[in-house]
């Protein structure tokens, strides 16, 4: 008996060894897993554009700061909508989870709503600022703007994209559980977008705005 | 429209009809392109290439593919090598045979494609192939999306070899350090081709990351604890850890660098407020790690090798995991020594210097462990334990020229020479591709059922190591004579005799290349005699020899139960000594092919292609199409097959009989 042990054990770790594993885990984990390993892998992309942001927030080349182009009303609504987003995305969770196929449609449709009024009035402020002469061009300052921000509004807008294939997905093939899983993804992915909002809006307009 | 806007900044003028050299090859690869594209088609092999292995989701027909590439970007990445090896050779009060702007290109393309398409690939590769077989499972977590990946590396590489042909390739160095690198001083489609083959690729390579981590995490056989993985399948998940960490800074920085040349964006120009140290901050905030990633399942590798061609369980397993994570960890702590010289100051110098010297602690904790496993074991010097050795020896050089560049003073003479040339293919070669040739060799079986000639082998080996120092100890040397890298001509005398040795020694490499290619041949023609008939050709330790060779497609009839370290030694042990019995076989549900990660990589790039030479149209299609191919796929209802118990029952005694007959032959003597 001893000899087996020996065997099997043969670096004598003791106690880790008598660790037990129950085999490979669920589909739905194991998809729920491996998304939340991309999600953090494009929060160490924003990271990069954050740590450029911060790197050239005084680079502005003789052209405009933060604190004569933001407008945080503005920023406000836009926060707004996509918190509130979110909230109607959570639903729609919900609604997968008890299989209502109507309350799923009318949640995300809501989700889909908010989060392109959110890309409107980020459109116009972007549009608004090329119009004012303040485009990614004018300065470093401005290029790290435009591209955080875009790279945000770029998600957001790839987002829509996925939610409109899930909604007809749902429609066509109803709560499988592969439609499941995937759903369960998208609504990781937008609270992401979130939380990525949250730190755009304190560093960017809020820290900028004061600069 | 014009035709001018219709293809962007394409004209005939892109194709370089006066310069012969790249014209020739590009034709000579062409041709040889065409030729197998003739020879599937006349033989009547298309349907089986697309079926097999194009649209395959299988993880060890993808790391096969995987490895292939590698293989053959090896050979376009020497080619460049030999090229200015015999440049330097000549250059002396010369130009040479290569003007200035080819050769800046030939090095700024055999740098990007030995680090990103062969190196890359080939470890990845090797990861796919082999390390659900070790962890007793019967595929990786998202086969499709394994595929995917795959297949935008592939793109990457297609990217580059355009190039030759059509437009050029950057002047830039393998990484394109602004300003030169922006619009400005780089007007041309180079870069352009480097960013979008790097972007593309680097998705796939992202891709790859998640796939394995997840592999690893969460798809274990039963009783397969974290401290009873093999120690590749511990490095794999070190260095996937440190591609999802490090990859996406590279996609960051590289579309800024985009943002920068495409839509007049400021982030690493001189004018504007641009900051061009940030680009050298955040490329080496993904390449420091980038050299892990490469090496640390190399060193995976050679922990499998040692411990089996020993015939012993590996020497300080529990240390070998605390090093492997160390190192994962510190690898991301010394990226400014890429730059002691940009003046970052004295203090900031000494830390970064300090954590290069730390760094190279755990990775002495594994050559000890390394050699003591060695120790008193009953050592086989078969082809793999060759390389292993070799690496030791050669990766020792390369590590301690390492850690005296580390020291900031010394980093000042030595910046840039030829010196640090030396010393990171000192620990590439010697380190990454040693250990690949390992895994090539070791697995080889695994994969397709017969092992490579051994003679072959052996010679390649010596030709490798030898040809290795005969060209890379005269370039120490002429980098303290003072020698920059990347010089297309010199007028310096004593630098000459170093260069002809070093020459010499590409020409050995060549020769050890020549003998792989002659390896693979005869062992394809004497496949009969070389067959592996139990799947266990080496006497292995590890789950991926309790298969048959090649493994069925499901890899294990019954998902093997492993109750600790080194499971199937233990599980030869326990069969000899107490027989086995026949499982029950129950049916297998394994993934379907499929064709979205081709398709995909088709779109991808035509809109890699379309971008580098501003074909805005043909950009949309390419988006369009690609999103649409995702839509199909996740349109489709049934992802699965079920292979009947009846068959697995029948794939699985198969080997068992094998397995049992050597156990009876070797018992009669």
């Amino acid at each position: 008996m001893s000899l087996a042990v020996a065997q099997d054990d043969p670096h004598h770790l003791g106690v880790l060894a008598k660790v037990g594993h129950e085999g490979p885990a669920s589909k739905r984990i194991v998809t729920g897993y491996g998304f939340w390993i991309f999600l953090l892998s494009d929060m160490v992309m924003f990271s990069c554009f954050f740590a450029a942001y911060a790197v050239l927030l005084g680079q502005t080349a003789g052209g405009p700061g933060g604190a004569e182009l933001f407008n945080l009303n503005n920023v406000a609504v836009e926060t707004a909508c996509l918190l509130l987003s979110s909230f109607a995305c959570g639903m729609a969770s919900i609604a997968a989870e008890v299989r209502s196929h109507l309350w799923f449609q009318v949640a995300m449709a809501v989700t889909c709503v908010l989060g392109l009024a959110f890309l409107a009035i980020e459109f116009h402020e972007f549009a608004d600022l090329v119009a004012r002469g303040a485009g990614p061009s004018r300065s470093a300052f401005l290029s790290a703007f435009f591209t955080l921000v875009g790279c945000h509004g770029g998600h957001v807008s790839a987002g829509i994209l996925w939610l409109l294939t899930m909604m007809a997905q749902v429609y066509a093939k109803g709560f499988r559980a592969d439609i499941q899983r995937r759903f369960l993804c998208f609504a990781l992915f937008w609270h992401a977008l979130d939380i990525i909002w949250v730190a755009v809006f304190s560093v960017v307009y809020l820290l900028g705005s004061a600069a | 429209m014009s035709g001018r806007t219709m293809l962007g900044k394409l004209t005939w003028s892109a194709i370089p009809f006066d310069q012969p050299i790249p014209l020739l090859a590009g034709a000579v690869v062409l041709v040889v392109i065409l030729a197998v594209l003739v020879w599937v088609v006349v033989a009547g092999h298309l349907p089986d290439l697309w079926r097999e292995w194009i649209t395959s989701v299988d993880h060890k027909r993808i790391g096969v593919m995987y490895t292939l590439l590698a293989c053959v970007m090896l050979l376009r990445g020497f080619s460049d090598a030999i090229m200015m090896r015999a440049q330097q050779a000549v250059a002396f009060h010369s130009n040479g045979f290569l003007p200035p702007e080819h050769y800046n290109q030939i090095f700024s393309a055999h740098g990007t494609i030995m680090i990103f398409f062969v190196a890359m690939p080939f470890v990845i590769g090797l990861m796919n192939l082999v390390v659900p077989l070790q962890l007793g499972v019967r595929d990786v977590a998202f086969p499709t999306l394994n595929s995917v990946g795959f297949w935008l590396t592939a793109t990457g590489a297609l990217l580059v070899n355009i190039s030759l042909v059509i437009g050029e390739f950057a002047r830039t160095g393998w990484l394109p350090y602004p300003p030169l690198s922006e619009l400005t001083y780089s007007p041309g489609v180079g870069v352009d081709y480097y960013l979008w083959s790097l972007e593309i690729s680097g998705v796939g390579t992202l891709v790859a990351g998640i796939n394995l981590v997840t592999t690893v995490l969460k798809i274990r056989t039963k009783g397969m604890s974290y401290m009873r993985m093999p120690m590749f399948c511990w490095t794999t998940l070190a260095s996937n850890l440190l591609i999802i960490a490090a990859f996406p800074i590279l996609t960051a920085t590289l579309a800024m660098l985009i943002l920068d040349r495409y839509l007049g964006f400021h982030f690493f120009t001189n004018d504007g407020g641009g900051n061009v140290m940030m680009f050298m901050n955040l490329i080496w905030a993904w390449g420091h790690p980038e050299v892990y990633i490469l090496v640390l399942p190399a060193f995976g590798i050679y922990s499998e090798v040692v411990s089996t061609f020993s015939g012993k369980p590996l020497f300080g397993y529990r240390s070998m995991v605390l090093a492997t994570m160390a190192i994962c960890v510190i690898s991301f702590m010394v990226w400014l020594h890429h730059f002691f010289t940009m003046g970052a100051g004295p203090d900031v110098n000494a830390i970064f210097g300090i954590a290069s010297m730390i760094i190279a602690v755990p990775t002495g904790v594994k050559i000890y462990n390394w050699l003591f496993t060695m120790f008193a074991g009953r050592i086989r010097f078969s082809t793999p334990m060759m390389w292993s050795i070799g690496f030791m020896v050669t990766f020792i050089i390369g590590g301690l020229t390492g850690v005296l560049v580390a020291v900031p003073p010394a980093d000042f003479l030595l910046h840039n020479s030829l010196f640090l040339v030396a010393h990171f293919h000192n620990v590439i070669i010697g380190g990454v591709l040693f250990g690949a040739f390992a895994g090539y060799t070791y697995w080889f079986p695994k994969a397709f059922g017969f092992r490579l000639h051994e003679g072959w082998g052996i010679a390649s080996f010596w030709f490798w190591l030898i040809g290795f120092y005969v060209a890379f100890m005269p370039l120490y040397a002429v980098g303290f004579l003072g020698m920059t890298r990347r010089m297309q001509h010199f007028d310096v005398a004593e630098w000459r005799p170093w260069l002809a040795i070093a020459s010499i020694g590409a020409g050995l490499v060549l020769v050890g290349i020549l003998c792989q290619i002659a390896q693979l041949v005869v062992s394809i023609r004497r496949r009969a005699e070389l067959r592996d008939v139990t799947g266990d050709p080496w006497d292995g330790r590890s789950l991926e020899w309790a298969t048959a060779s090649p493994p069925p497609v499901f890899n294990f009839a019954i998902l093997p139960d492993v109750t600790g370290e080194d499971a199937y030694w233990a599980m030869k042990r326990r069969a000899r000594d107490e027989g086995e019995h026949e499982p029950a076989y129950g049916p297998i549900d394994m993934p379907r092919n499929s064709p979205t990660g081709f398709v995909c990589a088709f779109f991808a790039t035509v809109m890699g292609f379309a971008l580098i030479w501003h074909i805005w149209w043909m950009v949309g299609l390419g988006l369009l199409g690609a999103f649409a191919t995702f839509v199909v796929f996740a349109w489709r209802d049934h992802d699965e097959y079920e292979i009947p118990a009846d068959e697995v029952a029948r794939l699985d005694r198969a080997n068992l009989q094998a397995r049992r007959n050597l156990v009876t032959a070797a018992g009669s003597i």
